[in-house]
């Protein structure tokens, strides 16, 4: 009888014949070698954008609001749009670290340390903005419950308030989480690095780490309580920032697909952001038998997965815009797919729409390439997502008389690069002198680590999966 | 290694072990014996590790419960203080008791509060930050982060004998024995 199916085992996480010591050298090696020098350019690079940013803010502050291209009808712009757009992208960071890690999926551990830290980055260039848009800086702190001479408080039954409050605790948790995380990694390099300074600056952070297995019961037992918080946080983060729409009566805003949309949204987009950095920096770094072809497959399959979830709400919210029978709803529809912004939005259905479909292919979802090519796309796209969300419906408000197109301004568009030079100021930073790989976790899911891959002689026998032969019976 | 002298007290006998396996098989051997001021040191958590030196359940849950309570009722009790007692406004002619409206926030609270208990009552437990430990003083230790596995059973243990436990790690088949000091 000819066999009927064939036998596809799980694909090993570290790929070459690498022992502990060899993981610990290739990741942490990296942090004790001297500085590159296209490190130095790089983040020269960055330095420059991160000034443009300080520069336009400062500007921002001296000049007002009106530098940038709002106006009535249109009172939130790219502000608005950037910090959905980096909060967003953070959201994968916390997806791969929590929700991975909840589901038991071995492989998240070869870039959650890499993508938590993109997170923490993309929420502090995500923070930025609605602390900046308010116009009277100096009173930002109206935002906190804080007595002031007014004796009075927030407004708690406002989303902008809501906000507040999730995205400064999902940045406080994320932290606390890469923290944890890091700590073991940290002692490495304080057992490992040279100089008396880098000692003395690990070894504190390391908080005086040994890897004593009473320490890493309770040490397992707070990181999976984290990984269970972390996980409805991230979906309340970005649900409430939805709500900031949703909660308002804006035509194409008020509806309550919103929260899951922008949750897949999210994940959609950070995933690709992952992407386009772990393909740059595993080439460079040269961590390819750490972060696999497997890993990028598996990846794409996730980006194929939300983007499809995307493309779903995207034609839901058409057709309860009809099925609703609301005058105004049907019109923002309609004018968002043939309007002044269609551009905006034809962008928008091909990059968030189209694109992930080409990862039903094997193939290309294996094609280091053309994934790094997807992943910008993606990006881009889901950039325009916010772009339509934001700007159309304000645009072409309830009454036609006030409509009016909007365009962002030159202090617009380098506000925006130059939030890009905090984010890779950060992670130039984070590269260099952090371990970018969570070595004690990699460690922890080799087949090496497992007591029962070794015989009496304490000699490593790897694993050996058994293929149940097809029985009359069974097959 | 420090010569030992009277100022020096011994804190401990360190093992060295080649592989997750032995380390566990040493530490039932030594629970078995009946120590119970040891430790296992790994560069990664162990599977099975907590039934070899027969942990207790951690206590984290708890500490993180009672954080994440504390988040839940105090966010709670601070927007009732805000917006109910202390300067009521009518806010488009809602109520003031806006339940439904507290969520996000207090939903929060208590999750930044629970995250708190988590980590820092890990490091509650675990005695963290410690910077400095006998056991740093060897200089073979240092492996424990990259691939050392060692036992240490320390003075502390009322049936604590030098000679028996030398042997007893012997047995079991340590590759490097070490005697660590107090400084």
């Amino acid at each position: 009888m000819s066999k009927t199916y064939e036998y596809v085992p799980e694909p090993a996480l570290v790929k070459g014949n690498h022992d502990f010591k060899d993981i610990t050298a290739m990741v942490t090696d990296i942090n004790m070698r001297p500085t590159p020098t296209a490190w130095y350019i790089a983040f020269g690079i960055s330095n420059i954008l991160l000034l443009l940013l300080l520069v336009s803010i400062a500007y921002l502050f001296w000049e007002g609001t009106g530098i940038w291209g709002l106006n009535q009808p249109v009172g939130w712009g790219w502000a608005i749009i950037n910090f959905v757009w980096w909060v967003g992208i953070g959201h994968a960071g916390t997806l791969i670290s929590a929700i991975l890690f909840l589901f038991r999926q071995g492989w998240r551990t070869a870039i959650n340390r890499f993508a938590e830290a993109m997170t923490i980055f993309a929420v502090m260039c995500a923070g930025i903005f609605p602390a900046i848009h308010v116009g009277r800086i100096w009173v930002i702190y109206w935002v906190f419950p804080i007595p002031n001479s007014m004796a009075m408080w927030p407004n708690f039954n406002s989303p902008l308030l809501w906000d507040v409050f999730a995205v400064s605790t999902y940045f406080t948790v994320s932290f606390l989480f890469w923290y944890v995380g890091l700590i073991p990694d940290l002692a490495t390099l304080r057992d490992r690095i040279k100089s008396k300074f880098g000692k003395l600056i690990y070894g504190t952070f390391a908080l005086g780490w040994r890897g004593s297995n009473r320490h890493w019961w309770n040490y397992e037992k707070s990181y999976m309580l984290l990984a269970g918080l972390a996980t409805p946080l991230v979906l309340s983060v970005h649900t409430i920032v939805s709500f900031d729409f949703a909660v308002s009566l804006i035509p194409g805003w008020h509806t309550t697909i919103f929260p899951p949309y922008f949750v897949a949204g999210a994940v959609f987009s950070g995933f690709a952001m992952v992407l386009t950095l772990m393909i740059i920096v595993r080439k460079i770094y040269k961590l390819e038998d750490i972060m696999t072809v497997d890993h990028i497959e598996k990846m794409n399959i996730i980006i194929l997965v939300t983007g499809s979830m995307v493309g779903f709400a995207y034609a839901m919210e058409f057709f309860i815009a009809w099925y609703g029978g609301v005058e105004y709803e049907k019109a923002i529809f309609i004018i968002r797919a043939t309007g002044p912004y269609a551009w905006a939005y034809w962008i928008m259905i091909t990059c968030n729409v189209l694109s992930p479909q080409f990862f039903w292919s094997k193939k290309l979802r294996r094609h280091v390439g053309f994934t790094f090519f997807i992943s910008i796309v993606v990006n881009i796209g889901m950039w325009f997502e916010r772009f339509v969300i934001a700007v159309t419906s304000l645009s072409t408000d309830f009454l036609p008389s006030s409509w009016g197109y909007y365009s962002p301004t030159f202090w617009d568009v380098v506000t925006y690069i130059g939030t890009f030079g905090l984010f890779f100021t950060f992670f130039l930073l984070f590269l260099r002198f952090l371990p970018m790989v969570a070595v004690a976790e990699l460690k922890g899911v080799m087949p090496q680590a497992d007591p029962h891959n070794y015989d009496n002689d304490g000699n490593y026998v790897p694993p050996v999966v058994e293929i149940p032969e097809p029985t009359r019976k069974s097959v | 290694m420090k010569k030992e002298t009277s100022d020096n007290k011994l804190y401990g006998i360190l093992a060295e072990f080649r592989n997750p396996k032995e380390l566990i098989e040493a530490a039932k051997l030594i629970n078995d014996n009946g120590y119970r001021n040891y430790d296992t040191f790994s560069p990664f958590p162990i599977h099975g590790m907590d039934k070899a030196m027969s942990l207790k359940k951690s206590k984290l849950g708890w500490i993180v419960a009672v954080h994440g309570l504390a988040g839940l009722t105090g966010a709670f009790a601070m927007i009732y203080y805000m917006s109910v007692y202390d300067y009521p406004l009518n806010i488009s002619g809602k109520t003031l008791m806006n339940i439904p409206a507290w969520i996000p926030v207090v939903f929060e609270l208590t999750i930044l509060l629970s995250a708190f208990g988590a980590v820092f009552g890990m490091f509650f437990l675990n005695g963290l930050p410690k910077l400095n430990h006998p056991l740093f003083n060897s200089e073979n230790f240092k492996k424990v982060t990259d691939d050392g596995f060692f036992v240490c059973i320390e003075t502390e243990d009322p049936q604590f004998d030098d000679e028996k436990v030398q042997k007893l790690l012997e047995g079991a088949g340590a590759t490097n024995i070490e005697r660590i000091f107090d400084e």
